[in-house]
């Protein structure tokens, strides 16, 4: 308990009685420490308007906040839990049940799939309140599936880490799923989609030494922590002294680790602009001879490389049904110019 | 040889029958048979040990500095080895040593982390713990690999990955997660020995193989238990629980169906015969690539991907 639930909220609650007083009506900045009231937090997308920092957002929050509309929850296949049978001060299995209740999800990834700027998009969102959002085999499984899905459907994948790694509860299990998310994002590669990685606070560990660190773009919000090693492990261990904003957004920006470094209030226009420039292509240049179709959208079936099939994998994923694409098969234009003017209105 | 603490019964032992031996300048029967009796009792108390080594002492074992490291390795079972330095963007890194050889006859890409021997070159090996450039200079190994249809070896020896201010800067995590990419790319057959110890991304990094194999005693985990104990039981004291409760033993990660085959070594150690130790991995490797060959590159890519994916799955 800080001052303010012991000073202010009673005081409040004498004025307007205990029932209309939220627990979270007020808080603090965890940077500049300025006190943010609820109504104004969430009107400014959990960033503080004394100083710009970006706090965290639920998933839930995240997802309205980047989707056009409505989207569509996709279903994570259940994989067997504690399969080490873990045990440290607590059971594995009591830290998931509490987790579970605590944010009424089965786990840390959240994968659903709708439109932003008007482009299909399955995205793949850690949640960071399920046990820091650290990855085991579930995380995984989500992960392959959101890939499944996003080359069954033709669309992008965004994925949006927060997560302080890897679930060490899964031991082994957990480092595994480091190749296994980089196999999924391989897969919406190789069909010619784009792959973008939104960072967000914190991704380091065993999450940005896999899927996260491999999208066709990264964009960062501003601030967040991004690393492989720990600050702790690196002060202690090595005993070096750590720069001004190390591991921050801005810090891997200049490093040439990050593309962009974007406000929160900015996410949704500039996502939708590159998924549009990477997926609404048409604009009568076109390369020589066949091309496959990469573009997006409402074509299914179509599974093609960007510049033909020569470069395709013949990986297919294990549960959805691929169509093999045949590359003298040439599906142009298609629906393209139909999706310019859906796009454009 | 430095005994560690759970071998001091059986060193004690072996201290008695050396000197028992300098006492005989005659041949007394009844000392030449206590030494008998002495050293028959020694190996039943070495097969006794090592054949219940808790996973705490395993970690011992497969930290042991006399162990043989990745050098060691090369030097016996490659021939003309040929180690290829750089990442072509930024330097060299010792950590991680690899270039080109034969395993018999059969032209390979070789490499691995190299903890070193003494202060001198685990200094200059940088205690095994590899920097961006190593795994970039690993990721071009691959590809050069790929290109000329070299199969690939990796041995797996570190802590982990370097963490340093530099490393970070320079994309550590960029560096790991494009050179698991490049392992599951590889058009070439791929085999990974964790000859000691398997530190968590670092060593995954070079060993997403078609075939990964174990060294009886050697460990592979997430994270290292020292770690694991400081964050889950809030104190480094725990370390042995942690090693218990983290499965990193072969034997453990063998039934869990994370690794393909257990090496077994020499009683009480690869430390104590390093050549036998040598051998038997040779030995493994060679049935790993018959198996593998002849290959089909996106036949062998497919297969490496799924075996990944159905990992853990039920
Ligand atoms: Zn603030």
């Amino acid at each position: 308990m800080n001052w303010l639930t012991n000073l202010i909220r009673p005081k409040i609650r004498s004025i307007v009685g205990p029932k209309d007083v939220p627990d979270n009506l007020w808080q603090k900045c965890s940077s500049c420490e300025g006190m943010l009231f609820h109504r104004d937090l969430a009107e400014n997308m959990n960033v503080c308007n004394h100083c710009g920092h970006h706090l965290k957002i639920s998933v839930a929050e995240r997802l309205d906040l980047l989707f056009d509309g409505a989207y569509k929850r996709v279903d994570v296949p259940s994989v067997p839990q504690d399969p080490l049978k873990f045990k440290d001060k607590k059971k594995y299995t009591d830290r998931l049940k509490e987790a579970q209740a605590k944010t009424g999800e089965k786990d840390a990834i959240i994968v659903a799939e709708g439109e932003i700027g008007g482009m299909p998009v399955v995205v793949a969102a850690f949640n960071f309140d399920f046990m820091g959002g650290s990855m085991g085999a579930a995380v995984g499984e989500g992960i392959v599936r959101a890939a499944e899905t996003a080359v069954a459907r033709n669309a992008a994948l965004l994925a949006i880490p927060a997560s302080g790694g890897a679930r060490m509860q899964e031991g082994m299990i957990s480092l595994i799923q480091l190749p296994r998310s980089v196999i999924a994002v391989r897969m919406v590669k190789d069909s010619g989609l784009p792959y973008i990685v939104l960072l967000t606070d914190p991704t380091t560990g065993g999450v940005s030494a896999s899927f996260a660190m491999l999208g066709d773009i990264h964009i960062a919000e501003p601030g967040c922590m991004i690393g492989f090693a720990g600050k702790r492990v690196i002060e202690e261990t090595i005993r070096e002294q750590l720069p001004p904003g190390f591991q921050t957004a801005e810090y891997l920006k200049d490093h040439g680790m990050v593309d962009i470094v974007v406000p929160r209030k900015d996410l949704k226009e500039t996502l939708s602009r590159i998924l549009n420039l990477l997926m609404n292509r048409t604009g009568g240049l076109r390369p020589k001879g066949k091309i496959g179709n990469a573009s997006p959208g409402k074509v299914t079936n179509a599974n093609g490389a960007l510049f033909g099939g020569q470069n395709r994998s013949s990986f297919a994923p294990h549960t959805t049904t691929v169509n093999q694409v045949d590359p003298a098969n040439d599906r142009p234009e298609l629906k393209e110019s139909a999706r310019v003017t859906a796009s454009q209105k | 040889m430095a005994a560690l603490d759970f071998e001091k019964p059986i060193t004690e032992l072996e201290g008695k029958i050396a000197e028992l031996r300098n006492m005989t300048s005659s041949k007394d029967f009844s000392i030449a048979e206590e030494i008998n009796r002495l050293e028959s009792k020694a190996e039943k108390l070495k097969v006794s040990t090592y054949n219940k080594l808790t996973p705490a002492q395993k970690i011992l074992v497969a930290r042991h500095s006399e162990r043989p490291h990745f050098l060691d390795y090369v030097k016996g079972m490659i021939t003309d080895f040929t180690p290829l330095a750089g990442d072509r963007q930024f330097g060299e890194d010792n950590a991680l040593v690899g270039g080109l050889g034969r395993f018999q006859g059969q032209s390979v890409v070789v490499m691995g982390q190299e903890k070193g021997h003494d202060t001198e070159t685990r200094i200059h090996h940088n205690f095994g713990m590899a920097k961006p450039e190593g795994y970039r200079k690993a990721i071009r190994l691959m590809e050069m690999a790929s290109q000329f249809q070299l199969p690939v070896l990796s041995f797996i020896d570190t802590a982990g990955a370097y963490p340093g201010v530099e490393a970070e800067a320079r994309g550590q995590a960029e560096a790991i997660a494009q050179s698991i990419d490049s392992c599951l790319r590889l058009r070439t057959p791929m085999i990974s020995v964790v000859i000691g110890e398997g530190g968590s991304g670092g060593a995954i990094a070079i060993a997403t193989a078609d075939r990964v194999y174990m060294m009886e005693h050697s460990i592979y985990s997430v994270i290292s238990p020292e770690g694991c104990a400081s964050i889950l039981w809030r104190s480094a004291q725990q370390a042995e629980e942690a090693a218990t409760a983290l499965k990193l033993t072969a034997q453990d990660l063998k039934n869990l169906k994370l690794i393909d085959a257990i090496i077994p070594e020499p009683l009480g150690g690869a430390h104590r015969d390093p050549s036998e130790a040598i051998s038997s991995v040779a030995t493994q490797i060679e049935k790993g690539l018959s198996e593998l060959s002849p290959w089909d590159s996106e036949r062998l890519i497919k297969r490496r991907q799924q075996k990944y994916l159905a990992m853990g799955r039920v």
